[in-house]
């Protein structure tokens, strides 16, 4: 992927509407034949960002390169790249066949060739046979496909997705997902995917762009992303972190708790503040006498592959994530491998999240439905 | 589909009853007294003197055809962009496009009178420069101006709400897809508003072929339609059972004419978009 030519490069885009900054001076590039994801809660600028792209808007200042030539003020339909719409737009006017074949007849395709392709692409996203079939006779995970086969149809360069499957059912969406992504590695095209889910960004993409406040947080590998989140707000957004409140006392030694740890982080300057992030999993539960630290077990949630437990340790609560089975009221010890430990430089994120003293289990669904 | 229960029938009675006093009662008389002779004989001699009004029957459904028409030019391009702005204006200008209509008809026509008439307001002021008063009043065109004034919020009303009920994103895929503004048009908004078009024409093309009152006041009785003639068998000639059978086809020509309009707009279903 790093070899790649760049394909669309986005410099210093800011967009306001009625004085409020939906995009404050994003600038990345996209690599020809990369899944890129734009991650972020919504109204963080995602989809503000796809529609320039598109040509559905026009940003108040910067530039928009495509393949080295700048195409601001380019109209969308003059651009090389199709929109999967959230949900999904099709002409209800026609019929599945027809729906495909819009851009190709638009194009001045032949009769023979238009047929081939819709065929072809019906067959991509297995709907053989669909062709004559009325728009409001498909289920929406059919109408995805046919808003998936109408916007591949037509051969572009970049395919934008604004939260495709956002309206379809959990089972459906996992398909869907491993679907979208096999037909994106066998026709090789780049992909622009728009998602509010992190699992859906991590498992899907080459790179993730996490958003927030109009402004580009972290760019970087799914990997990378959750390993070596930049600041508290990545660390939180992408899975669960605990984020303790640090000092950097000197190149591998941070101190929370009053208690300095060895870690493999360097390059702070001597006593630094900074955020530690330590994910759940990350942890190792083991007797009081033999941990870092001790704490008091506060709630245990059965989780399947493992119990979900927060610890009250100095009056801050830890989320576990362990195998080992605890009850409430248990004084436990915790271990920590110095690679475990992810230190953050302190941002205007830090303090907001991290902390699992309010922390519930049915608010954290709903937040996420 | 469940039964309904009495309760459910007893509901609907106020509605049937309505039905038959008011449409079914009087479609019967029409047909009756088409049919019969001043005694109440059968006869189909009410019918065979129709060939006699042929062409005012022509002129009717022609006036009404090009009312339509105009009606559909101005409302169109009026509707597409109303429909795009904020929805604060779009609020204002629906409630003002519906004002006139909170003034009687009879009034509102009669007061093109003085717009048109000889020493009328447009007279006058062409006479602050030395031009002749021109015939405006009287004329087929004072006519037609009264239809489309009359009617064109009949037209402009559903093609709004088709405008502004189209799913946004549908012209942004049309876009994606390579549609230029021409094309969008023509191959996204203009199908998709078609059921809006249909009942726009019909509500304008009916009234503008049965009317009588427009035609007296703006034509001054140089411009005789259908309407007048049905108007005329009734209040002057007391000859209802002519009158009657004169209605009678007129309704059945409607009827034609709508379902030609619909065999070429209906895409295959949305049954009931007229009305």
């Amino acid at each position: 992927m790093k070899n790649k030519p760049v394909i669309i490069d986005l410099k210093n885009i800011s967009v306001s509407f009625e004085n409020q900054k939906i995009l404050n001076n994003i600038s990345l590039y996209i690599r020809d034949g990369e899944f890129l994801t734009l991650l972020g809660p919504s109204g963080c600028g995602k989809t503000t960002t796809l529609r320039i792209i598109a040509g559905f808007l026009q940003q108040d200042s910067g530039d928009v390169i495509f393949e080295g030539k700048n195409i601001n003020g380019v109209p969308a339909y003059k651009r090389q790249v199709n929109t999967i719409f959230q949900r999904y737009a099709l002409f209800p006017h026609l019929n599945v066949y027809e729906n495909i074949a819009f851009g190709l007849r638009l194009k001045k395709w032949k009769e023979d060739a238009i047929k081939e392709k819709v065929s072809e692409m019906l067959t991509l996203v297995n709907l053989k046979g669909f062709g004559p079939r009325r728009i409001d006779s498909l289920s929406g995970g059919q109408q995805q496909r046919v808003a998936i086969a109408r916007a591949l149809a037509v051969n572009p360069r970049v395919v934008l997705l604004d939260e495709p499957l956002g309206a379809l059912d959990l089972k459906l969406r996992k398909d869907m997902q491993i679907e979208l992504k096999n037909i994106q590695q066998k026709l090789g095209i780049t992909f622009i995917y728009v998602t509010h889910d992190q699992e859906e960004a991590l498992s899907m993409s080459d790179t993730v762009v996490v958003m927030d406040g109009g402004e580009i947080q972290q760019i970087g590998t799914p990997l990378d992303i959750y390993n070596e989140p930049k600041n508290a707000f990545v660390a939180d957004f992408i899975g669960e972190s605990n984020i303790l409140d640090g000092v950097m006392k000197e190149d591998f030694t941070v101190e929370f708790n009053n208690i300095k740890f060895q870690c493999v982080d360097k390059g702070f300057k001597k006593n630094e503040p900074v955020d530690v992030v330590i994910r759940p999993e990350d942890i190792d539960v083991v007797a009081p006498e033999d941990g870092m630290l001790q704490g008091t077990v506060t709630s245990v949630t059965f989780k399947g592959v493992h119990y979900e437990i927060i610890v009250d340790i100095d009056n801050f609560k830890w989320m576990i994530q362990t195998t080992e089975k605890s009850e409430v009221g248990d004084v436990i010890g915790i271990s920590i491998d110095p690679d475990e430990m992810h230190i953050m430089k302190k941002s205007q994120y830090s303090g907001l999240y991290g902390d699992y003293s309010s922390f519930s289990d049915e608010f954290d669904e709903l937040s996420e439905a | 589909m469940k039964k309904s229960s009495f309760a459910q029938k007893l509901m609907n009675a106020p509605y049937i009853i309505w039905s038959v006093l008011f449409i079914v009662a009087p479609l019967i008389m029409v047909i009756y007294y088409a049919f019969t002779d001043s005694t109440g004989a059968f006869t189909l001699s009410n019918i065979a003197q129709i060939g006699d009004y042929a062409t005012t029957f022509v002129l009717s459904i022609s006036y009404g055809a090009i009312a339509t028409v105009i009606c559909l030019l101005i409302a169109y391009p009026f509707a597409y962009f109303l429909a795009q702005t904020k929805a604060s204006f779009q609020s204002v200008a629906t409630m003002l496009v519906m004002l006139p209509m909170w003034m009687s008809f009879l009034i509102r026509t009669y007061s093109w009178i003085t717009i048109l008439g000889e020493s009328g307001v447009i007279n006058s002021f062409l006479g602050l420069f030395g031009i002749e008063p021109l015939q405006m009043l009287n004329t087929g065109g004072a006519v037609i101006l009264g239809m489309v004034y009359n009617f064109l919020p009949y037209m402009i009303l559903p093609l709004y709400t088709a405008m502004s009920k189209m799913d946004k994103s549908l012209i942004e895929a049309a876009q994606d897809l390579g549609c230029n503004k021409f094309y969008c048009l023509r191959k996204v908004i203009f199908p998709l508003t078609i059921p809006g078009i249909a009942s726009g024409v019909t509500m304008v093309f009916v009234p503008s072929v049965s009317t009588f009152y427009i035609s007296q006041k703006l034509g001054g009785g140089q411009i005789t339609l259908i309407g007048d003639v049905i108007e005329g068998q009734f209040q002057t000639a007391y000859n209802y059972n002519l009158g009657a059978a004169l209605s009678l086809v007129l309704m059945v020509m409607i009827l034609i004419c709508l379902g030609v309009l619909n065999y070429f707009t209906d895409s295959d279903d949305d049954g009931g978009v007229l009305i």
